[in-house]
């Protein structure tokens, strides 16, 4: 024992490297592309066509803060992730914002530590069956097998909708929507159940749509819109403003036809001030003067957004509904650009 | 001696750490040990402060929060209002339900498929080739997507049950109903008077244990053989079956019936946990048999020739001279299968099994954004099964050990 040295216990040297804390917005710069979280393919909300170009409602999100942070509405990197991969993509830091039907709750804002920059989409959790079952209601559902999407606000909703009308289920968890597409298909569950705009959506690429139906009720409400983490307020203003800069150009009449001709000057102060015609909104979160005439110019305005990717003459035929303008008597609603 | 210690120590210099090969490789390992503590200390202390900065510091409260979800198959009593600890418990009792009969499956067919690939009949060597080459070279999660497909896609659904002329039927009996929801079968009922029918099987089990002492005490003194095999069946079945007859049948069975949307009453046994069991007892009775190979072959073929010139037939050859020394090859490799089948039940969330990925790792960890608790928490719960499976085995290896006297 003499001869031997006693060593104690090291303590643990503070050399831990502090998170990397530039803005996001200058590692985007750095980058050259944004890391954009999507869906796994959701047909009009996020997925990628015959030749592979991410198309949808979502994604066009994604390209419109690309075109007004990179100039090039296509410098996105799609990342596709599922309902339980999703939060924890953003919150590492692999991907700069989700715009991934993403309903926003007070726990995810709160607790999850992220911010939801708007909403894109305001829609509610539904429930569809095949017309064979001879059900028309959601009440008539005891007993029945229920396909859910793990790890969404869908399965809580589920479990206290059951609950709250004294009904027993069978949860079914499912990964993705292709999963459920083929286990509802084969009649391994009777109910498939999330969002009435996703279940839409998927009744969109079903053979023979006719013979499935949407249940009347709606079980909760689910407004969708994308998020970014909490702390960097300088990246969630630009989400946040080029989602509202989309919204105020449907409102004032903004279109991709016509947006060069408006970015001459109007006698709108207001278009003037999105278009960069007049002050400098851009120059106060660090972007230039035309970056929401470029978020715009990438897919047109919301309202055009929204009739190409699931408005009416889609496939998946959504009505504008609780989406419509505040001046159409919905709830689509840009602060003003001052 | 007191006096040679102090001289060494007294001549003791610093440089000689390095320069005496007495303590150099002592030093070494005092270095490495302090690089590997600083290491550790660094990437512990490095998650804590991003954890702090992003305002998420370790805490394990969440598990006594009200989870919120439903589970389809459970163990212990659980509703929606349990707590994400329950949950927990929940998915752990899954995964330890898939993991035991998947061992014990995969053990059976293993060993069966093993000796059966050493048979002198070419075609059914072939075909054990042929059945531990496929099975074993394709991914378990691949056989798992597979098996619940099948499942899925050729099993009626629970509606064709329905109707004057149905197109699907129940099987045996009307007691069976494969549905691609699963498998409904016959539920036991235990009514009064169960208890007793318990006691006598278990005092038959007991009868089964000294007779069977009883003959090889025979055997050993007398020589004679007699059909332990069926005596025994007819203990472990006729004591027990009399009684429930005596006693009017207290245990019943409860019949699986379509009612609504599904099949109720019985026990369902749900198409994700018989995939999930299903795909882990294929892939892994693969690796077993060839364990098992493994294991007959490197006994020497004297012991078969000289049990043979003895005069056993082959099945007494082996299951008296082979396995019992083959076992000694093959226990270790089978602790590492059993290790690894546990641990591929955590691919379920495929099939949407939950498991305690599912639940603790899958949507525990959404709805609360604990990431690296739940991680860390299932990470060590695997360790813990995995540390009590290969400890067990050991113990068992033990005792089947070349004992030396």
């Amino acid at each position: 024992m003499k001869n031997t040295v006693l060593f104690g216990t090291v303590a643990a040297a503070s050399l831990a490297a502090g998170l990397a804390s530039a803005g996001t917005l200058d590692d985007v710069k750095a980058k050259g592309e944004l890391a954009c979280g999507v869906s796994t393919g959701l047909v009009g909300f996020a997925a990628p066509d015959a030749n592979g170009n991410w198309e949808g409602f979502d994604v066009s999100v994604c390209r419109a803060v690309a075109a007004a942070v990179l100039g090039d509405a296509n410098a996105v990197k799609f990342v596709p992730t599922t309902g339980k991969t999703r939060f924890t993509a953003l919150a590492s830091g692999e991907v700069d914002m989700l715009a991934r039907n993403t309903t926003w709750t007070f726990s995810r804002d709160v607790d999850l530590k992220f911010t939801f920059v708007g909403v894109n989409y305001y829609d509610g959790q539904g429930f569809m069956v095949p017309k064979e079952l001879g059900v028309s209601s959601a009440k008539e559902l005891d007993g029945a097998t229920v396909c859910i999407q793990t790890g969404t606000t869908t399965e809580l909703n589920l479990a206290d909708f059951f609950r709250s009308n004294g009904m027993s289920y069978e949860p079914v968890p499912i990964e993705t929507n292709a999963e459920a597409q083929q286990q509802f298909l084969s009649g391994a569950c009777d109910v498939f159940t999330t969002d009435a705009s996703g279940l839409a959506a998927t009744r969109a690429t079903f053979e023979n749509a006719d013979d499935y139906v949407l249940l009347p009720e709606i079980i909760s409400k689910e407004p969708l819109g994308p998020l970014v983490r909490q702390g960097d307020e300088q990246w969630g203003d630009i989400v946040r403003w080029t989602l509202n800069a989309l919204i105020s150009a449907e409102e004032l009449g903004i279109t991709s036809a016509n947006i060069e001709e408006m970015s001459a000057g109007t006698n709108n102060p207001e278009i003037n001030r999105i278009l960069g015609t007049e002050g400098d909104l851009g120059g106060m979160f660090g972007l230039d003067k035309e970056w929401a005439k470029r978020a715009i110019a990438a897919n047109g305005n919301y309202g055009e957004i929204f009739e190409k990717n699931i408005g009416e003459n889609t496939a998946i035929g959504l009505a504008r509904g609780l989406n419509a303008q505040w001046k159409q008597g919905g709830l689509i609603y840009s602060p003003p650009f001052r | 001696m007191a006096m040679a210690d102090q001289e060494a120590k007294q001549s003791f210099r610093l440089s000689m750490l390095i320069y005496d090969s007495r303590y150099r490789a002592m030093t070494i390992q005092v270095v490495a040990l302090i690089l590997f503590i600083i290491g550790a200390g660094w990437l512990v202390n490095n998650a804590a402060q991003n954890l702090a900065a992003l305002g998420k510091p370790l805490s394990f409260g969440f598990l006594s929060q009200p989870a919120g979800y439903d589970i389809n198959q459970r163990l212990i009593e659980y509703t929606s209002q349990s707590t994400h600890g329950r949950a927990a418990i929940v998915g752990l009792l899954n995964t330890l339900l898939v993991a035991t009969v998947g061992c014990i499956l995969a053990t059976i067919l293993g060993v069966t498929i093993g000796v059966l690939r050493l048979s002198k009949n070419w075609l059914v060597a072939r075909l054990m080739t042929v059945y531990i080459e496929t099975f074993r070279n394709v991914p378990v999660l691949l056989w798992i997507v597979f098996t619940m497909a099948i499942f899925i896609e050729v099993f009626p659904a629970p509606r064709e049950f329905k109707g004057a002329d149905p197109s699907a039927t129940m099987k045996l009996w009307d007691s069976v109903a494969l549905t691609n929801r699963g498998v409904f079968i016959p539920k036991p009922v235990f009514e009064s008077g169960s208890g007793i029918v318990g006691i006598v099987f278990l005092l038959s089990l007991v009868g089964i244990w000294f007779f069977r002492r009883w003959a090889r005490a025979k055997q050993e003194a007398t020589g004679v053989i007699l059909p332990t095999f069926w005596i025994s069946l007819g203990i472990f079945f006729i004591p027990a079956i009399a009684t429930q007859i005596i006693l009017g049948n207290p245990i019943s069975l409860e019949y699986p019936v379509l009612k609504g949307f599904n099949f109720k009453g019985g026990l369902h046994l749900r198409n994700s946990f018989l995939s999930l069991t299903a795909a882990l007892v294929i892939y892994t009775s693969a690796f077993i048999a060839e364990a098992v190979r493994s294991g007959i072959m490197a006994i020497s073929k004297g012991q078969t020739e000289a049990a043979a010139a003895l005069g056993l037939r082959y099945n007494r050859i082996m299951s008296l001279v082979i396995l019992p020394q083959a076992m000694r090859v093959i226990i270790p490799p089978l602790i590492s299968q059993y290790l690894n089948l546990t641990k591929n039940s955590s691919l379920a969330i495929a099939v949407g099994y939950m498991d305690i990925t599912g639940t603790l790792m899958g949507i525990t960890l959404n709805q609360t954004g604990r990431e690296m608790e739940t991680v860390l928490l299932t990470m060590l719960i695997y360790l813990t099964i995995s540390l009590i499976i290969s400890t067990a085995m050991n113990v068992y290896n033990n005792s089947i050990a070349l004992k030396e006297r």
